[in-house]
């Protein structure tokens, strides 16, 4: 163990992650007056949220009519009623501020023909409750999320966050009363491990899509968030809930915008028929995103899928204007030219149903902080922690997401950790360090260094993705999910006979993806197990065996604990806040959920 | 004449040679860059014999199979695989360029994979890019703007205000045009800042919104800063995203000299 050297640093607030939520939490932070670090695996803007390409929703009414209302809606039945209402409300009202703030940061926003922020449709996006398609989605040609991580990282740059880059957070720092009270991290360029001593741990690491085979999301998104909450006693709520859109390209798993069929594209099969007037008669094409997907499954299912394998569904964008296109969507252009070499101008982009967001995560309630229910108090908070974006449940997103909300989230909710930060933590002292707060990530980290076993990282990856893939996807059902507990549990134990060729410690990424791999396994291990317990279909949540939503059973929050151990996963629920914020708008009763 | 050579710790090794599977038929040879900081030994290139009918089709998923199943101390950055997070910028066969978007049939022959040139290696291919960063930084590059905006609205800008910045705000920090420039090579750590910094610049002083064009001209006009840059081109003919930043460099010196 003496191979390891310790630098302590002392900040008012970690933030941990440099995607777009780390960013805007670590830019509030700094606006209220903290020292902030913001310690990240890899440079700010490679940062996953750089993959944004549709838009930030958010009711401007720029382009027709718009109320925050009717963002709130549709949020709460995109969400099939799993949405936390108090939060939903705070997120579409604050919607249009945090829009606008992103435009004073200098976000390159495409433009109407007046010179306000352009938006364009999006799937589950409606006007007047549910009547027809609205423009909300905010734009920057298809590249919003690049524009909005680069605008951020710039601001962050002018307000002097304290960058910790290339630095890989091992475990949360907790005292003996369960606070959080800093973090460890391993620099990855000199192998030295760093403490973090602060007042408050704020998670921002993304999601952890790449436990799947196919994924939209980079190499990066491995759920360490949900690995470090979870080693620290958080239980994890919600996980049973993943997105698939349906619009990954076939083979190759990168994201086609739903700005595409908001642009005006649409699906057929191989009958050519536009398949998706029998599943959402009123929006069809623009339904959100678990209906399609599955209405996709179906299709290919039924043998109407296209291509030599009939695996797969076409998306015509060949009859719109070629102009248009270029200006925008060229991100789209070039992707599809790229890694399908189809040019989208002349024929349909193959697409199929594919693993794109958590809508489970760290449990929050709507100021960040982190909830772990403590006997009949199922809204009690750590104190020390916050968590944001996607690896956090506030929540907003219930059992699916809608396209353009997550942006909504990282912003909306980053700069809520730092007022309510502000509001705790300015004038206290930090709580004092335990004993040995080292010990446990050094013993992690040297077991995984020199374990000497017969399987590699890709090995036990790869056998995890596939079961995945197979067993807890667009459609799940009992047997299946059982079985595939079996494989996983079994998989999972074979972590601790991986064996690394390198052990040195200059940028070791063998060790980097072992770590990667740890909490990778968390996250599918919470997933499936919490799909196993809930025995009802809810948005993203597709149970063949349980067909129907069943609100008396399961409008209910689910936890899972223990994910990151050798043993089974517990099961918890915790109640929907089945309330608003404010009486200016009424909590809205669950009812069927059709497009 | 000078003799330019290398120093005798920075020469090149032939390595290690991993044959292919037996049986494998369709087989590509890849030449990869190693350096290990901890062994005291020189860099070597190590060559890869890879069998194409079990590898994707980007040289990214060359290096992927090979830090998978072939050699797992091998070492490289990379993130989105989509050609827009800039983490996989490396020199292959003389040409700086984005693993996860190169095709490896465009490729004839036998492929070499060097880092980023004239960056401090790490390990392997991952170089130190803190220069570049800090060049970024240095531009300034967030809205500098005095006149007050309401907090619940949008500045204006027009259409075609904003088409102004297509081809100047998409630029993903891979450096692959800086790290190709002649001049950035000898002149980035004296003062040169490279043609990704000074695009940056441009972006802002393109901006309708920003008010500190006339500031941020008077920053660049310097012997190093801009005027380092002899059009040489490189960074254009790079840029793995299509962007001219060889063009907004033209733009940015003619706006200094229209202001004199
Ligand atoms: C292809 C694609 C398109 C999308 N399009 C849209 C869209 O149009 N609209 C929309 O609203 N949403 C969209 N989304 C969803 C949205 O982009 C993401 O949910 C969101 O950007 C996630 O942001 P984040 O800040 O939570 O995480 P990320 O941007 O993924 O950032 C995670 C950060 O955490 C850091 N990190 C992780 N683990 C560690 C660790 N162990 N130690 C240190 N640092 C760590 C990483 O370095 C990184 O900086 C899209 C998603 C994808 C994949």
């Amino acid at each position: 163990m003496s191979d390891y050297k310790i630098i302590d640093h002392s900040f008012d607030i970690v933030v941990v992650g440099g995607g777009g939520s780390g960013l805007r939490s670590a830019l509030a932070m700094k606006e209220a007056g903290f020292e902030v670090a913001c310690v990240t695996k890899i440079f700010p803007t490679r940062s996953h949220t750089i993959a944004a390409q549709g838009g930030i929703g958010a009711a401007l009414g720029n382009m027709e009519e718009d109320k925050w209302q009717w963002h709130m809606y549709d949020t709460v039945k995109g969400s099939d009623w799993l949405g936390d209402q108090d939060a939903i409300e705070f997120m579409c009202r604050k919607a249009p501020e945090a829009v606008y703030e992103l435009e004073h940061y200098g976000v390159p926003f495409t433009r109407n023909s007046e010179g306000k922020i352009y938006q364009r449709p999006f799937g589950g996006h409606t006007k007047n409750f549910g009547e027809g398609i609205v423009q909300r989605a905010c734009a920057a040609a298809d590249l919003t999320g690049h524009a909005i991580l680069h605008a951020l990282y710039q601001q962050c740059l002018k307000h002097k966050v304290h960058f910790f880059v290339e630095y890989f957070a091992l475990d949360l720092i907790m005292n003996e009363e369960g606070d959080c009270v800093g973090v460890m991290a391993l620099c990855m360029e000199d192998g030295t491990l760093h403490r973090f001593h602060s007042k408050n741990v704020v998670l921002a690491t993304g999601g952890g899509g790449r436990c799947y085979f196919s994924s939209t999301l980079a190499h990066t998104c491995t759920g360490d968030g949900y690995g470090l909450a979870d080693r620290a006693g958080v239980p994890l709520q919600d996980m049973e809930f993943v997105q698939f859109h349906p619009t990954g390209l076939y083979g190759p798993g990168c994201l086609i915008t739903e700005a595409c069929r908001g642009e005006g594209g649409y699906f057929t099969n191989s009958l050519g028929e536009k398949f998706m007037e029998k599943y959402a008669p009123t929006v069809k094409d623009l339904a959100s995103r678990d209906v399609c997907s599955r209405a996709l499954t179906i299709e290919i299912r039924e043998g109407r899928g296209v291509g030599k394998n009939k695996d797969h569904i076409h998306l015509h964008l060949e009859h719109l204007d070629g102009k248009m296109l270029h200006e925008k969507l060229p991100g789209i252009m070039e992707t599809a030219k790229i890694f399908a070499n189809v040019d989208l101008t002349q024929e349909p982009c193959p697409v199929i149903p594919t693993a794109h967001y958590n809508m489970g995560g760290i449990p929050t309630n709507r100021f960040g902080q982190v909830v772990r229910p403590k006997g009949n108090d199922k809204e009690a908070v750590v104190p020390g922690l916050m968590a944001v974006g996607e690896t956090a449940c506030v929540s907003i997103h219930g059992a699916n997401r809608l396209g353009s909300n997550s942006l909504l989230d990282l912003v909306v909710f980053g700069k809520a950790t730092g007022e309510k930060a502000k509001e705790l933590y300015l004038d206290q002292p930090k709580k004092s360090l335990p004993k040995n707060s080292e010990a446990s990530s050094i013993a992690r980290l040297d077991a995984l260094r020199n374990s000497k076993g017969k399987s590699t990282v890709a090995e036990v990856r790869l056998a995890m993705q596939k079961i995945m893939q197979a067993d807890a996807s667009v459609f799940r059902e009992k047997s299946t999910l059982t079985s595939g507990i079996e494989k996983l549990d079994k998989v999972a134990k074979s972590i601790d006979t991986i064996s690394l060729q390198d052990n040195s410690l200059i940028w070791n990424y063998g060790l980097i993806e072992a770590l990667e791999l740890d909490n990778l396994m968390t996250t599918a291990r919470s997933i499936i197990y919490s799909a196993l317990n809930r025995e009802e279909s809810r948005g993203a949540h597709s149970r063949e065996d349980f067909p129907e939503r069943d609100d008396a059973k399961w409008l209910t929050h689910s936890l899972a604990y223990g994910a990151s151990k050798n043993e089974p996963v517990k099961l918890d629920v915790r109640p929907v806040h089945t309330w608003t914020l404010t009486d200016e708008v009424q909590y809205i009763e669950p009812k069927k959920r059709v497009y | 004449m000078v003799e330019f050579a290398l120093p005798k710790n920075s020469v090149v090794l032939k390595g290690q040679y991993f044959k292919a599977t037996e049986g494998a038929k369709n087989i590509r040879i890849f030449d990869i860059y190693r350096f290990n900081p901890e062994d005291g030994k020189n860099p070597r290139l190590d060559t890869f014999e890879i069998d194409m009918d079990a590898c994707g089709p980007m040289i990214l998923d060359v290096l992927m199979k090979i830090k998978d199943e072939i050699d797992t101390t091998l070492v490289f950055r990379r993130s989105c695989r989509e050609g827009i997070c800039g983490s996989c910028a490396f020199n292959i066969n003389g040409k700086n360029v984005l693993a996860c978007t190169k095709k490896i049939v465009d490729y004839k022959g036998r492929i070499k994979i060097y880092p980023l040139p004239h960056r401090p290696v790490i390990k392997d291919l991952v170089v130190d890019l803190s220069t570049p960063y800090a060049q970024y930084e240095a531009v300034k590059p967030w809205l500098m703007s005095e006149t007050p905006v309401e907090k619940n609205k949008e500045r204006l800008q027009s259409p075609e205000e904003r088409a102004k910045l297509d081809g100047a705000w998409e630029c993903i920090l891979c450096f692959c045009c800086s790290t190709s420039c002649p001049s950035y090579w000898w002149n980035g750590e004296r003062g040169y800042l490279g043609p990704a910094a000074l695009l940056q610049s441009y972006r802002w002083i393109e901006d309708s919104r920003d008010e500190e064009a006339g500031e941020r001209l008077a920053e660049l006009d310097d012997h190093h800063r801009l005027f380092s840059c002899h059009t040489i081109m490189n960074c254009s003919d790079v840029c793995p995203k299509g962007l001219n930043p060889g063009k907004a460099i033209a733009e940015l010196k003619k706006k200094i000299v229209l202001r004199q």
